[in-house]
């Protein structure tokens, strides 16, 4: 496969874009493997890749049960950020920033990663002290972290709603200026890519229909393309994670499947240089502008539990009334499309990347709204875990059994309801 | 729009209701063991397909429901008071 460089953009040119090639391969199933990742979403691509070029393993295999990009890789609102500050969320999506950071130069492939900035909005003088608090746990751990006064806000983003008799009057706001989007397909497609030249093969259409045990050891996996023997396998299957969990046998997860919408407008003239976040008062809204111009809107899950990848219309009323809130002048934009995508809630806002009951079973799942700015970060730490089968010291804590010792990492300390962890 | 069949007050839109959880759950007793009360508030049967849910017709009548509802197509089977005395006298009108 050939490397992008300017050359090959020039020589493509002159040459009427003859020269480009498929950026993986479609290989058959082998009949057996080193390592099989469950999912390829960009959770299992990034593992597959990092395993290759960390590890040093090679015999790996992606099973996708439809095709790349198809399921929550493509259904999310591209926001990358790590304002969290819980002991190793801290840690964890801190490092995920800095992968994003090289990400394009480390794949060879531009996945378009726009620091643009990311601002959240505060509507009381408490507010502002409690974004402090976070902001600085940010600050002092290494992460950068602004608190921005009315003043400069209006410098930087003048046409928001400033009225003071607005329901919720804007008081400043809490920045992380690393922050920002990705072209989530791009960031797809070069994982896939770079996976793929390091020898990891990416099997699409091939779902996992049944897990073979003997004596807490996976042997085999049945797949709708035959049955594959494996040594170690991951599972990175956001959202159906129960159904596979149930698969092999090992009962319940703290996790339920809810839906998750996200939207986008009809393409305007550049309006919005960052991504900005509203959330008080019970709204839950973010935006950002595309690269094509439309506005990606995201706002809350649909509250009730679903597998169906669709979402439902009081959402799609309240993330419009939460844009005209912040922003009057969209008041003619129209919604072009909305889309939905299964996600896991865990039970208390956080991931697992852990062991299982299992010796070579590895779980990647539970990653709530979060899982696009977390997939480098996931697949570094996740194939970390499978290749010394131990977990890094960073992620010890998010695993299955942290409810049992009474160390829930609840970010927003909402309690074990997993729809409140939006 | 689900549309829920609340059986006092009628087919309503889902937005007037606030969606409870899983409707399953049984809480063990309050002397049980640790595992036990772990099983109840953290782990979840995630069913994809008909489950049972509660709801609350919070805009309505403020009474608490429990919902067979599937999961992949939201079609709701059967709906029903969550208290037995509520449901006693619901049947006792009809």
């Amino acid at each position: 496969m050939t490397r992008f460089s300017a050359w090959s953009v020039f020589w493509n040119g002159l040459t009427n874009q003859m020269g480009w090639k498929p950026q993986w391969r479609t290989p058959e199933l082998k009949a057996d493997y080193d390592v099989v990742i469950v999912g390829g979403g960009l959770h299992g691509l990034a593992t597959a890749y990092y395993l290759a070029k960390n590890h040093g393993i090679s015999k790996i295999a992606v099973l996708e049960k439809g095709w790349l990009g198809g399921g929550n890789a493509g259904r999310n609102t591209t926001i990358v950020r790590s304002n969290y500050v819980m002991p190793g969320n801290r840690e964890f999506y801190e490092r995920s920033l800095k992968l994003w950071e090289n990400l394009s130069f480390d794949l060879n492939y531009n996945v378009m990663f726009s620091q643009r900035g990311h601002v959240t909005l505060l509507h009381s003088p408490e507010a502002i002290d409690a974004a402090a608090r976070r902001y600085n746990t940010m600050r002092l751990t290494g992460s950068d972290a602004e608190i921005w006064s009315l003043e400069e806000l209006k410098r930087n983003i003048p046409h928001l709603n400033y009225a003071a008799d607005a329901r919720f009057p804007i008081f400043g706001a809490a920045v992380q200026r690393r922050a920002g989007t990705a072209r989530h397909d791009a960031v797809v497609w070069g994982y896939a890519r770079a996976a793929d030249k390091r020898g990891v093969e990416i099997i699409q259409n091939c779902e996992v229909l049944g897990v073979t045990r003997e004596n807490g050891h996976i042997t085999r996996l049945e797949t709708s393309r035959g049955n594959v023997g494996v040594k170690k396998v991951g599972f990175a299957v956001a959202g159906n994670t129960s159904l596979l969990w149930e698969m092999a046998g090992l009962g319940t997860l703290p996790i339920e499947s809810h839906i998750l919408q996200a939207f986008v407008t009809e393409p305007v003239k550049p309006l919005l240089d960052q991504v900005l976040v509203f959330g008080v008062g019970g709204a839950n809204f973010y935006m950002s502008q595309s690269d094509k111009g439309g506005l990606v809107f995201g706002g809350d899950i649909d509250w009730y539990k679903s597998y169906a990848q669709r979402g439902n219309l009081p959402i799609v009323q309240d993330v419009a009334e939460c844009a005209l809130s912040i922003m009057p002048c969209l008041g003619r934009v129209r919604l072009l499309r909305h889309w939905g995508g299964v996600v896991d809630m865990s039970m208390d806002g956080s991931h697992f990347i852990c062991k299982t009951p299992l010796d070579n079973l590895y779980l990647n799942a539970g990653w709530n709204y979060g899982g696009f700015k977390a997939s480098p970060g996931s697949g570094w730490y996740f194939s970390d875990l499978i290749a010394n089968d131990r977990p890094h010291s960073d992620i010890v804590n998010h695993d299955l059994k942290r409810f049992e010792r009474g160390h829930t990492i609840d970010e927003r300390g909402a309690g074990p309801d997993p729809k409140l962890h939006g | 729009m689900i549309r829920i069949p609340c059986p006092f007050c009628g087919e309503r839109d889902h937005s007037e209701f606030h969606y409870g959880g899983d409707g399953s759950i049984t809480y063990p007793a309050l002397d049980a063991p640790t595992e036990d009360w772990l099983n109840a508030v953290y782990q979840r049967k995630n069913i994809r397909g008909v489950q049972i849910e509660t709801w609350h017709h919070v805009n309505g009548c403020r009474m608490w429901l429990l919902v067979e509802r599937d999961t992949i197509t939201h079609e709701i089977h059967l709906v029903r008071a969550a208290h037995d005395g509520v449901d006693g006298v619901l049947k006792g009108r009809t």
